[in-house]
């Protein structure tokens, strides 16, 4: 089918603008068939159904609109932590201020390496999660992604690895973009913690593609950067064998604008996948979280917990997806999506799906939308608790559902004490 | 176990003589469909295909002035322009919508009868295999003084056939054949007749509302209903007024090859209450059947329109042969303050469903409510839900959908609501739960919600589950074979919806429910 002019245009547009990075023959021919695909498929557009509620014009236009930085962070997140530390500045790697790529248990090295060579293991994965998830809704960005990426991250986990690693992105010029590609195979019965931090970029498009083998687990964090301007794409490809465990949370302070799509596939029986996802926006603001999990093995379990508050006009949006296969018996699939509006101008888009082939399930999901609970700040109010104070608390508490989905106690302190500096700056106004 | 084993015998025993007949009765409601009959009465078609000749010949028929002929027309040109639409989750091989006939009337319309001897005796066994009594009969026939003649029956001390009235608008094809208690709703200045009549009759109220709610190019479906729409029911409820009786039409399609494109529009005026009930029967047939029929619901201020429906189309045999394809819009606009709109429906029928009826609450403390059950069994497919669009402040919408699925069948509900910035203060609670019963069917729920104002609370739930094997083992262990444990386990699932019909619904859906399942299991 012939794509609208509009799209053409806008695709041909975008692709003069990027270029390829020499590799081997492996890495040529998966970028060149996702290149194919972008091109066949076109980038997003307003009208696309998969975008009815965020508009991807300023993801696609060739110039990236600027984002001014606000410089390091003073407590830099993850500090308290021991982690194995990557730092890419606007997307490029720094091997000054990134740690040794050694740790046991672990392979690791960067895809800018890997790919020169003519035969990897990353060749089974690399664009290869991205395909399959291509299909039933497409992700033009992340065909984009893994036909540009310049760089990113390659580990195959082969034990148990005790220290986190930890992938910080900084962001240094207003025009700068970035399109980072990850891969993580995750072998048998071996563990890992991924953490991302930081706004990597004016824009940004990053892709990860997640493959857990049978008993394997890996768990991820990551916090969007505080730079207001920014934006960013992102795409989390996992593929789930037998009884692999598969968590990922996601707190999005700021950002002008923000996709993060997470797409998984439960292939073998009784994996568990949690995603979950906290986003506090004030004024200009746009996050959508779009989530597609398709259950393909028996007894797995997915669990899908996004909040979000939003302020002066700031939109939230949640597209979550529960596709459950045929034959894909007792499945516990559930989903709640929830938005606390501070304020009369602030919006909640949400379409929560579930498609649902097999009897022997239970599937459900909850959305709910609406303005902090009167009579709950009225019983606080009536305890002595001052007014602003118990807003506070009552939006911690509201939060605290996804943020229990951390499974380490120090990460998920260091974000509510984060989220109360949100709100306590937002107090002074 | 020998003593174990007699005691089962005898259970049985008894079980078989307390309800040989209500089981012969089931039996024989279910091994075929019910309404499958087709009466072979002569039809006055108009020839097969679209195109504007066929349009101005359907206006021409219903005796319709030049402004509804143009407004028809202007539909069926946009329709060329339009797209079906393919979003839905159905799969249906294309229509050929120049292979249908847009016009059939039944020919006995052409002379008065005298009375019921001279009805057409096989549209007489249609009634009576719908249940119609016998004056209501007449009246349908269009006999001559039919009142008259209905109330010499009641000096003849026919008996009543029950407490409550109803006054039924039959549409037996395209033509509404005749309409009942005209007399009693006159009186109580309710207007309800053929859409056709009312045209003729009322062109001030028509040519005011209609396609307000639904405007000709609304969606392919009804843009083609505009342009065809053959008769349909038009009720008017001046102010004030609560409208005596229920209201009700048969929606019947007959004649193989006719698409039934019925236009119903319902004005509450100011303060004003009407009850209308719609039930659905066709007979069996081999081809596909098209079906777009467009409801238009208006309620003016404080005015409350219930519309409810049972819906029971021929819905293809085990193997998804054959079948009703049934495209319907349906919307409501409480355009009034406080006015209130409430859609109940069933739907156990139609090989495809395509139906969304919706609620547009634009008077500030309108309501609009929506509950519906959804029955898809064998290859049945239904994509249907509704759409809550709140404008004014103070709105309240509920939704309650069940869908059931079993054999192959695949079952969406597909929603929306949307709070309007203006919208402040309003509140939707929405419970979509399904039921899938076998392993090869499918439920899917696609809910859109768009807030746009934080004064409004918008609650979603869905939970999809199979039929609990605990309350299965339960009742079977009560003796209730394994079919009937589930229609009663279904029948307790469908309970919020079956209490929001109207009596005499209410039963028929109970029993339809159980029937639409018959097979399912085992």
């Amino acid at each position: 089918m012939a794509l609208p002019k509009a799209k053409e245009d806008a695709t041909a547009a975008l692709l003069g603008t990027l270029q390829m990075p020499d590799c081997g023959g492996w890495c040529r021919a998966a970028r060149e068939d996702a290149l194919s695909r972008l091109t066949a498929m076109g980038l997003p557009h307003r009208r696309d159904e998969y975008w009815r509620f965020t508009d991807p014009a300023s993801l696609i236009v060739p110039e990236v609109p600027k984002a001014a930085t606000l410089g390091a962070d003073p407590e830099p997140m993850f500090d308290q932590i021991e982690r194995l530390r990557i730092v890419f500045v606007d997307g490029v790697f720094s091997p000054e201020q990134s740690d040794d790529l050694t740790l046991a248990g672990l392979e690791i090295e960067r895809l800018s390496e890997a790919m020169t060579s003519d035969i990897h293991w990353a060749r089974d994965i690399y664009g290869k999660l991205e395909v399959e998830a291509q299909s039933p809704v497409a992700r033009p960005l992340a065909a984009l992604n893994t036909a540009f990426a310049s760089d990113g991250i390659v580990i195959r986990v082969t034990g148990k690895v005790e220290k986190p690693v930890s992938l910080v992105y900084l962001h240094e010029r207003d025009d700068s973009q970035a399109i980072l590609h990850h891969i993580v195979k995750v072998e048998a019965e071996a563990s890992i913690t991924i953490l991302e931090n930081g706004p990597a970029a004016a824009r940004f498009n990053k892709a990860m593609e997640v493959d857990v083998a049978d008993r394997g687990e890996f768990r991820h964090i990551r916090a969007q950067g505080r730079d207001h301007e920014r934006r960013a794409a992102t795409h989390l490809f996992g593929r789930l064998g037998q009884e692999s465990v598969f968590k990922s949370f996601t707190l999005t302070v700021n950002g002008v604008m923000t996709r993060n799509e997470c797409v998984l596939n439960l292939t073998g029986d009784d994996a568990v996948a949690h995603v979950a996802g906290a986003a506090v926006g004030d004024g200009d603001f746009h996050h959508d979280d779009t989530v597609f999990i398709t259950h393909g093995g028996e007894t797995c379990e997915s669990r899908q917990v996004f909040k979000k508050v939003l302020k002066n006009g700031a939109v939230g949006v949640f597209q979550g997806k529960i596709l459950v296969k045929d034959g894909a018996q007792k499945t516990d699939g559930y989903q709640i999506s929830q938005a606390l509006l501070l304020d009369e101008t602030s919006q909640f888009l949400a379409k929560p799906e579930l498609e649902i082939y097999a009897d022997d399930v239970a599937c459900s999901h909850g959305s709910t939308t609406g303005a902090i609970d009167e009579e709950a700040l009225f019983y606080l109010r009536s305890r002595g608790v001052p007014d602003a104070e118990a807003r506070d608390l009552l939006i911690l508490a509201f939060l605290a559902e996804a943020i229990d989905e951390i499974d380490d106690t120090r990460i998920a302190e260091d974000l509510i004490g984060r989220l109360e500096g949100w709100l306590a700056r937002r107090k002074d106004d | 176990m020998a003593s174990l084993d007699t005691a089962d015998v005898g259970v049985a025993d008894v079980k078989e003589g307390v309800d040989q007949e209500t089981v012969d009765q089931v039996r024989a409601l279910s091994g075929t469909y019910k309404h499958g009959w087709n009466t072979d009465i002569e039809m006055d078609f108009a020839p097969k295909g679209l195109n504007e000749d066929i349009v101005r010949l359907i206006s021409e028929k219903n005796g319709e002035p030049e402004w509804m002929t143009d407004w028809r027309l202007g539909a069926y040109r946009r329709w060329l322009e339009m797209r079906e639409p393919d979003w839905s989750m159905v799969n249906y091989p294309p229509i050929d919508y120049q292979d249908q006939y847009y016009y059939a009337k039944p020919k006995s319309m052409a002379e008065k009868p005298k009375s019921l001897d001279d009805v057409d005796p096989k549209l007489l066994e249609t009634y009576q295999k719908l249940g119609i009594p016998l004056k209501e009969q007449m009246v349908l026939a269009g006999v001559e003084n039919a009142e008259e003649q209905a109330a010499q029956l009641d000096e003849d001390g026919e008996p009543e056939t029950g407490g409550r009235r109803v006054a039924v608008d039959a549409v037996f094809d395209s033509v509404s054949v005749g309409t009942t208690f005209q007399a009693e709703l006159r009186k109580a200045g309710v207007i309800f007749c053929s859409i056709s009549e009312a045209i003729r009759e009322h062109p001030e109220l028509v040519r005011k509302y209609l396609g307000s709610v639904v405007p000709a190019s609304d969606n392919y479906f009804a843009t083609l209903n505009s342009a065809v729409f053959s008769d349909g029911s038009f009720v008017y409820v001046p102010p004030g007024v609560r409208c005596p009786m229920e209201l009700s039409t048969y929606f019947r399609i007959n004649a193989e090859n006719t698409g039934q494109f019925e236009r119903t529009l319902i004005i509450a005026d100011k303060g004003s209450y009407v009850s209308y009930l719609e039930g659905c029967t066709a007979p069996q047939r081999d081809t596909h059947q098209l079906h777009a029929a467009v409801v238009e619901l208006v309620a003016l201020e404080d005015a409350e329109i219930k519309y409810s429906t049972v819906q029971n189309w021929y819905p293809g045999d085990e193997e998804g042969r054959g079948g009703i394809y049934n495209f319907v819009t349906k919307r409501a606009d409480c355009r009034g303050d406080r006015s209130k709109v409430m859609w109940t429906q069933v739907e156990t029928g139609s090989a495809v469903t395509w139906k969304y009826p919706s609620c547009i609450l634009r008077g500030n403390e309108s309501q609009g409510e929506f509950y519906s059950i959804a029955i898809t069994n064998n290859y049945q497919q239904a994509d249907t839900g509704t759409k809550m669009v709140h404008l004014g402040k103070n709105t309240r919408s509920r939704i309650v959908s069940k869908g059931i699925s079993a054999g192959h069948a695949q079952n969406t509900y597909r929603g929306l609501v949307s709070m309007h910035p203006k919208a402040t203060n309003s509140r939707n609670y929405t419970q979509c739960d399904s039921l899938l019963i076998g392993s090869e069917c499918g439920a899917h729920t696609v809910p859109y919600i768009e807030v746009k104002n934080s004064s409004s609370r918008v609650e979603h739930e869905a939970t999809t589950s199979k039929v609990d094997d605990d309350q299965m083992f339960y009742c079977q262990s009560r003796g209730l074979d394994e079919e009937e444990a589930v229609a009663l386990i279904v029948n307790g699932f469908c309970k919020d919806v079956l209490q929001a019909l109207p009596m005499e619904f209410a039963m028929e859906a109970q029993q339809l429910v159980a029937i639409s399942l018959e097979g399912s299991v085992g």
